[in-house]
């Protein structure tokens, strides 16, 4: 097991350097001087020169073979590629454009709200996707089967922000149960510990806090399960009806298991590869669906923040969200690799 | 003495959108304690489904038991809820299938699949289960058993898998152990040390031995009485002996005709018998197997032989002209 990790992760190294090259290849593809562009029109050529120092930017893109043909092998390697390299491994991923901070910081703090709403989504998804699909799969063509279809159906049509914008009429508007955006109420001191905040408000014991937080969470969350859910569902029940026609359920029959026995520990581990894949899948897309939830809900996470850099054209911000949307995908394929191999020993001893 | 098993009637029907498949037709026979009984017959005759309605493993929907009663050790199983039948699977008649490559569960290790079989029907700790099943692989004559539980049926050979899955029928001392075609999947020698493994075992433990097969020959070795099915219903029964030499049905007849035999001159044709069995959706008034028969006349077509005692007990046979055919068989 030890050893398809280590390999696993040797076969994610390729993918993490692919992705910072085809990113900081985007950041040279831009028309323009990225010198003139800060600066101004107005800027004096001395200016400017000294800004493109400062930046590097007058260092070849990759490597420097005037350098090494006068012997010298530290400029050799001393490209922008290599310095951007550099800055991101000390995690500086530059300024914003407008506002002047850096980009690493924003980060720091809209990322765990994004990964936060991920994440509860998902699990929102899974822990009532999974059973449904189980339930219709056991049942099948049952009324509970034909019902959970169709609303895995319609949980997989229905548009984000309409869904969005329904549940903000509904429970901020008129019933005033719940707050209609934002992440926190005016009042409520969290300490940031993981920047998670449902987290951080258990870590410091403050319920009157994670209620709070989980009020502003629910809804988001809810409008964007709703899709995954969906899918989760009708994946479960159709790789469970598969399974459930194997011989070896069969002969788990035949032992004098019990019907859950069967349901929940034979078939549900061969079902849920595609299963896992899906949900790997579909963390990706809920990042991208991030992007209207957050405008609905006035999320402040990072979906809305780079759609809000694009329109600027503000590219670090650009950039530094694309990389780090980037690393949670590699990062939640490897996740699924892991977990192939642990509920597959075919896999494992490939 | 009420017998091991006992069914009477039997019939099993799977409601499909095309219709009522007829798979299982009035079954009735009788097995005692440690007996080795044979069920022969083609594909599609019923023997599966017939051993599926004795355990109550028929899928349902689509299949049903509509009648009948299946007697084990005079309790009617077919009474019985399903927790209930829960117990007796497993634990009174186990089921060992016919295809070892997928009968086993892939994710789970082989020795994890035998101890949960052994944990669920007796009060036993995971570890004097794993031990028990350690003895168990052994007695099934799968070298280094201790490590071997660890591995995953992928890690097995084909015949090994069947040892294993013995292994696990065999689990909790079963009184009726139910063997589907466990050999049609394999090589023809892992076929001979698994027939040589089942009467070793079944001399050991003396449990009674449902052997179902297509495969005369194999049954012919271990078995002391053969039900012979054709179309969901037995249409000859009786002591090997009185199968094999006295043989009444004109299906059986052409099932050992199509036997190649040591002492044919080389060249020699086998037999078939022409044509292929009904449709279960529909059929025939008379008898089942008329169509195909070079014996029958309009009264097998218009009405169903019954079942008669040609021999007492030890020789059953449902053909109206089975006194003809006593006379024309060449075996004797």
């Amino acid at each position: 097991m030890s050893n398809y990790i280590i390999r696993r992760i040797i076969s994610v190294l390729p993918t993490l350097i692919g992705v910072t090259f085809v990113i900081f290849m985007f950041q040279r593809l831009i028309p323009g001087d990225p010198a003139v562009a800060m600066l101004g029109e107005h800027a004096t050529e001395e200016s400017i020169e000294r800004l493109r120092e400062q930046f590097g930017l007058n260092r070849p893109l990759f490597l420097d073979r005037e350098a090494l043909a006068d012997g010298d092998l530290a400029g050799f390697f001393d490209s922008q590629y290599v310095r951007y390299m550099k800055r991101l491994f000390s995690l500086d991923m530059g300024e914003s454009i407008h506002r002047r901070i850096p980009v690493a910081e924003t980060l720091a703090i809209r990322f765990p709200a994004t990964i936060e709403l991920a994440l509860l989504s998902m699990f929102i998804a899974i822990i009532i996707g999974i059973p449904v699909g189980i339930i219709s799969a056991a049942k099948r063509n049952s009324a509970i089967d034909s019902i959970s279809m169709v609303g895995s159906l319609v949980g997989v049509s229905m548009p984000i922000f309409w869904l969005g914008l329904m549940e903000i009429m509904l429970f901020a508007v008129l019933m005033q149960w719940l707050p209609a955006g934002g992440r926190l109420g005016t009042g409520i001191e969290i300490k940031p510990i993981t920047n998670l905040y449902l987290v951080d408000s258990l870590l410091m014991g403050n319920f009157q806090a994670f209620k709070d937080v989980f009020a502003h969470i629910i809804m988001p969350a809810i409008a964007l399960a709703t899709i995954p859910m969906g899918i989760i569902a009708r994946m479960t029940r159709s790789s469970m009806l598969d399974v459930l026609q194997e011989d070896y359920v069969r002969t788990a029959r035949a032992k004098g298991l019990g019907r859950g026995l069967v349901l929940f520990r034979h078939a549900l581990k061969n079902a849920s590869l595609p299963v896992v894949t899906i949900i790997g899948l579909q963390m990706g897309t809920l990042l991208a669906g991030a992007v209207l939830t957050e405008t609905i809900f006035s999320w402040p996470g990072i979906g809305r923040w780079v759609y809000d850099g694009i329109l600027g054209r503000d590219y670090p911000i650009v950039q530094g969200g694309t990389l780090v949307i980037a690393l949670v995908f590699v990062g939640v394929n490897f996740f699924v690799d892991i977990m192939y191999a642990l509920l597959d020993p075919r896999i494992r001893y490939d | 003495m009420t017998s091991l098993l006992e069914i009477k009637n039997l019939k099993t029907r799977f409601f499909t959108a095309d219709g009522v498949v007829k798979a299982v037709n009035d079954v009735s026979y009788s097995m005692e304690s440690g007996e080795i009984l044979g069920i022969v017959g083609e594909s599609g005759c019923g023997k599966s489904v017939h051993a599926l309605s004795i355990m109550q493993l028929i899928p349902d929907p689509p299949g049903k038991i509509t009648n009948g009663e299946v007697l084990f050790e005079g309790r009617n199983l077919l009474d019985l809820d399903e927790r209930d039948m829960r117990k007796v699977r497993g634990r009174d008649i186990a089921m060992i299938f016919q295809d070892p490559m997928t009968s086993l569960n892939p994710v789970f290790t082989v020795g994890y699949q035998i101890v949960e079989a052994l944990r669920l029907h007796n009060d036993m700790t995971k570890k004097e289960a794993r031990k028990r099943a350690g003895e168990l692989l052994t007695l099934v004559g799968i070298p280094g058993a201790e490590t071997r539980l660890d591995d995953y049926p992928h890690q097995f050979s084909g015949g090994m898998r069947q040892r294993a899955m013995i292994a696990m029928g065999l689990s909790c001392e079963p009184k009726l152990l139910i063997a589907d075609e466990p050999t049609t999947a394999l090589d023809v020698t892992i076929q001979a040390q698994i027939v040589d493994l089942v009467k070793k075992l079944q001399q050991e433990l003396g449990m009674a031995i449902m052997w179902i097969t297509h495969d005369l020959g194999v049954v012919a070795e271990m078995a002391e009485r053969i039900n012979v099915m054709y179309a969901g219903s037995i249409i000859e029964r009786g002591k090997v002996r009185n199968i094999y030499k006295k043989t009444r049905h004109p299906y059986t007849m052409g099932l050992l005709g199509s036997l190649p035999r040591l002492d044919d001159s080389p060249g020699t044709k086998l037999a078939s018998v022409p044509g292929l069995p009904p449709d279960l959706l529909a059929l025939p008034e008379g008898c089942a197997f008329a169509a195909r028969c070079a014996y029958r006349n309009d009264h097998c077509l218009a009405e169903k032989p019954p079942l008669v005692e040609i021999d007492g007990p030890d020789h059953i046979v449902a053909c109206w002209r089975w006194e003809e055919i006593a006379g024309i068989n060449k075996n004797e």
